[in-house]
């Protein structure tokens, strides 16, 4: 039978926020355990939340971002359930009445073309804290530091077809999150967790199959594994003709397969009832307008400037758009040089090189965009040559100069990189080299006038051997000359 | 000692008729020698009571003190105070000693007042007879043989028995007011949002309110002012500016319209009730107060609607109490489940565990609507009820109990009994009114109470008109005898 892979995402995304979405504790990642815990975020008899309204703030602007509406009126929800990490007994979420409702993102497909992805909902939350099972003699520690950390959930309709197109869309969030600064997008540690909800159903079915939800998936690339594991099973029972039970399943990455965690009979019932400890929040039309206007220039619409009026191929502008820092980068050095193509082969080609060799963010690049910049606007007046300029950024990779771009003056004077282009000069040097390499211009003379051109070649290796810093055009043009008086 | 209020105190203070170290070594020797039949406080703080009265008497002698400085009080014990035991009247909680004081504590520190420790009450505010202690049931000073109320019992029992001059304590269904009505008392509850309620131990957060009990209307109204007002700490209490309550005390009431609801004279209430409450009703008349019978059509669905509504709450705001970081644990647990199960099981009384189950089921899947959601409309109208009814009236008058104080054990089989004894008080408590209670009466030598609701955050007007009764009558004079 042919199969349709039906696959809902949900997100949490850690919101950047300085403090705990009820309390003041601060949430910096990291800390010793239990000491980014106040009585708020430890659940004491008495304690009351108070709404931290940057939380508000960012989930708005997400919202915007996704094209999503707003809701005016969004009301907290008690979500029921006893765990050690969660200290009051219940989680504060929005059940009902969610801060962003239904809006949308672009992913892109492997062949190119783009897909709308429709997202249900986004609403307020807060993480629970952490169990930790080793180191405490069979018992168990708790580390309530992430208690109470802001979160949005940020729920896709079932639309997506694939393991890459769930792959794809968590990419996006990532982007678009990063971008619009309200999430750090560290996944490494927790900053965006992803919840998988996967079926298959006869291909034409219009109805959906039973779904498995496969918990906590926190990279790229085990999202796509995962889902590919999940689908892989489920086919497996199907085309044996068994059923699928709705249930929640983990992802073991070691060997590559997904395990039942809990059936839906062992789920909770959350109980849940409007938070009483905590206001419905009200915006209106003038707070929103506010956020808009902090809203920086996010992927998709970079990517479409980047091609429509710079002239970037699809894929350059797909990946120099995808991050926020590596746009920023792409976008100075471009601008100061005013040719985005010439940044975006450097950038696409050299930088990118350099930060899968020496596995850094562009951030960390010993390399600035300015000095970058200035590098390329010496290739354009022609003070250097390509592979001059490779040098040089080698050696600014390297550690060489003080990071400055007034320092590439001397660095370049320090290999002696400069590009010879006084005729005179180079005229000089041809001479020499002509002289010093009978054997060559005797070949070249014996070679018919149409396949000259080629032959040309080894005389301009020996140029340059001679002098690194020649102009390749000028060395071109004198070698064509005297060999033509010869 | 007879009866003492605060403004006496105050004012023996000020004139330096005596000083607060004085009286409060006086008062904890009361304590020591009469609390034993009344058990009214769970913590006696001795110490840290006589050091607040020698810090008070320094602040009056360097001409720092406002009203309430160097005058003894005591809080209910679902207040929190940093570094001695708070209880809730429960095992659960018996060991539990907050690092943080309630707001409300605060302020009433920072006014130089002295704490001579922590009051008796239902386990965790849940109940009316302040007989589900797990510190043992408060009697009542007029008859020890009685309940004094509940739950703010021990906050009755303590004001009554003069071993303080006034308590605070917390009303989410009637908890202030029908223990000061059971001992003889003056009991305010503000309006929802009047006062904070950070640190203070939720029972049900939408209805819950920190109020005071005390002998006059007078005493509530300094109590008051010290500890209304905004705090950024609790969400719901409300930025609003707090008038002086004692300010207006003394208005004249000629004019005003008193509304009589028919509702609560109904089969409920007994024919002495009735008659000592239409007393009370008729001296307002003397006082030049208008009379208007009005109607209250959805008064039958408050107890039904708050029976859910405060069990729902209750449900989820006891989930802490786990035994996981805080509080009573049970001994050896075998895993997780065995902790919470016992912890629980072994820490909580049987009529928190009671509001527990029907909180949880009546917010259970599939029952929600029937249950939560229909209670939650109910509200509504009977908020719109007496939205409607302040239209005409001033201020509504009523009982505050269907009897007088009833005898210990009567009851406690028998929780419907128990819950219908609230049938006048919950509603305010749905709708965020305030609502008073002021001794009117006396059947078979018990105190009767008088109700009075006052229109959204117009306290300084119940004030007003529960002081003229007072300044007309003697009914808050009287004492319990043999005390």
């Amino acid at each position: 039978m042919q199969w349709e892979v039906v696959i809902g995402l949900e997100i949490h995304v850690q919101l950047a926020t300085k403090t705990k979405i009820f309390s003041a504790s601060s949430t910096a990642y990291g800390a010793e355990a239990n000491t980014q815990a106040d009585v708020v975020d430890l659940g004491m008899p008495g304690v009351l939340p108070v709404f931290n309204e940057e939380a508000l703030r960012m989930a708005v602007k997400f919202g915007l971002a996704i094209d999503a509406d707003i809701h005016k009126v969004s009301v907290f929800d008690r979500k029921n359930y006893f765990y050690p990490d969660s200290p009051k007994g219940y989680q504060t979420t929005q059940l009902y009445y969610p801060t962003v409702g239904m809006g949308h993102i672009e992913i892109e497909l492997d062949d190119g073309s783009t897909k709308r992805i429709n997202v249900t909902r986004a609403h307020l939350e807060e993480d629970a804290g952490k169990s930790v099972h080793e180191g405490f003699g069979g018992s168990s520690g708790i580390d309530l530091n992430r208690a109470g950390t802001p979160l949005i959930e940020i729920v896709s309709e079932p639309e997506l077809r694939s393991a890459k197109e769930a792959a794809a869309y968590f990419r996006k969030m990532h982007s678009i999150v990063t971008y619009l600064g309200i999430c750090d997008g560290d996944l490494s540690q927790g900053s965006m967790r992803c919840d998988c909800n996967v079926s298959l159903r006869p291909k034409g079915q219009k109805e959906f199959g039973t779904r498995a939800e496969i918990k906590n998936v926190n990279s790229f690339r085990n999202v796509e594994r995962a889902i590919d594991a999940e689908i892989e099973r489920q086919m497996d029972i199907l085309e044996d003709g068994g059923k699928i039970v709705q249930e929640t399943r983990l992802y073991d990455a070691d060997k590559n397969e997904t395990r039942s965690m809990r059936s839906k009979e062992a789920e909770n019932d959350y109980r849940y009832f409007p938070c009483p400890d905590l206001l419905p929040v009200v915006i209106d039309d003038a707070y929103i307008e506010t956020v808009r206007q902090t809203l920086p220039e996010l992927p998709d619409a970079k990517r479409q400037r980047y091609i429509s009026e710079h002239g970037l191929s699809a894929v350059d502008a797909g990946v120099l758009s995808a991050n926020r820092e590596l746009a920023a980068y792409f976008e100075t050095v471009a601008e100061s040089i005013n040719d985005y193509k010439l940044a975006a082969n450097w950038v696409q080609g050299d930088v990118s090189a350099a930060l899968n060799r020496l596995e850094l963010s562009i951030e960390q690049l010993t390399v600035s965009a300015e000095q970058l910049g200035y590098i390329l606007k010496l290739i354009k007046d022609s003070t250097l040559n390509n592979g001059g300029a490779k040098e040089v950024f080698n050696a600014l990779l390297d550690g060489k100069g003080d990071g400055s771009v007034d320092c590439i003056d001397g660095l370049i004077d320090q290999l002696g990189l400069k590009q010879v282009s006084d005729t005179g000069a180079i005229e000089t040097i041809v001479d020499e080299v002509l002289a010093n390499n009978a054997k060559l211009v005797e070949s070249y003379l014996a070679t018919p006038e149409d396949k000259r051109a080629k032959a040309i070649g080894p005389f301009i290796g020996q140029v340059r051997k001679a002098a690194k810093g020649v102009n390749p055009q000028v060395v071109m043009e004198v070698l064509q000359k005297k060999l033509s008086e010869l | 000692m007879s009866k003492i209020t605060i403004a006496e105190i105050s004012n023996n203070l000020a004139t330096g008729k005596c000083s607060s170290v004085e009286i409060t070594q006086e008062l904890l020797q009361r304590i020591k020698q009469q609390d034993e039949k009344i058990n009214s406080f769970i913590t006696v703080t001795e110490e840290q009571a006589l050091a607040q009265a020698k810090a008070a008497d320094e602040l009056r002698s360097k001409g720092q003190a406002n009203a309430l400085t160097g005058v003894p009080i005591a809080h209910k014990d679902n207040y929190c105070t940093d570094g001695t035991l708070t209880t809730c009247g429960s095992k659960m909680l018996s060991n539990f000693v907050a690092p943080y004081n309630a707001t409300v504590v605060d302020k009433f520190n920072q006014a130089g007042a002295v704490s001579l420790g922590k009051l008796n009450m239902d386990e965790f505010a849940m109940g009316s007879s302040s007989e589900s202690s797990f510190y043992g049931a408060v009697s009542n000073p007029w008859d020890t043989e009685r309940v004094a109320g509940g739950s703010s019992g021990g906050s009755a029992a303590a004001v009554a028995a003069s071993f303080i001059a006034g308590a605070t304590a917390s009303d989410t269904g009637g908890s202030i007011r029908q223990p000061a009505a059971f001992c003889g008392l003056t009991g305010i509850k503000p309006t929802y949002g009047r006062v904070s309620r950070w640190g203070i131990v939720a029972y049900a957060s939408s209805l819950d309110q920190a109020g005071v009990i005390t002998h006059t209307a007078e005493d509530a109204a300094l109590m008051l002012n010290v500890m209304s007002g905004f705090d950024e700490k609790d969400s719901t209490s409300m930025q609003l500016e707090v008038p002086d309550f004692s300010a207006s005390l003394n208005n004249n009431i000629e004019g005003l319209t008193i509304g009589i609801p028919k509702e609560y004279f109904s089969q409920h209430l007994s024919a002495e009730m009735q008659q000592a409450v239409a007393e009370a009703i008729k001296e307002y008349e003397k006082l030049g107060a208008k009379i208007k019978e009005i109607s209250l059509p959805h008064s039958q669905l408050a107890i039904p609607s708050y029976y859910l509504i405060s069990a729902a709450e209750c449900s989820a705001n006891m989930s802490r109490m786990d035994g996981v970081r805080f509080g009573y644990r049970c001994e050896d647990p075998v895993d997780l489940h065995d902790l919470y199960v016992r912890s629980r099981s072994e820490g909580l009384g049987d009529e928190v565990k009671r509001r527990i189950m029907i909180g949880a089921y009546a917010l259970s899947a599939g029952f929600y609507d029937a249950y939560y959601k229909k209670a939650q409309q109910a509200r509504r109208l009977i908020k719109n009820d007496f939205v409607s009814a302040f239209n005409e009236v001033d201020i509504i008058a009523g009982p505050v109990t269907p009897t007088t104080a009833f005898k210990q054990n009567e009851k406690t089989q028998d929780p419907v009994a128990m819950a219908l004894g609230d049938v006048f008080t919950v509603a305010l408590n749905l709708a965020g009114l305030p609502g008073m209670s002021i001794n009117c009466g006396q059947i078979n030598n018990l105190p009767v109470g008088l109700q009075l609701i006052g229109n959204y955050f117009d306290e300084a007007r119940l004030l007003n008109v529960a002081h003229q009764f007072q300044q007309a009558t003697d009914w808050h004079l009287k004492s319990p005898a043999g005390l």
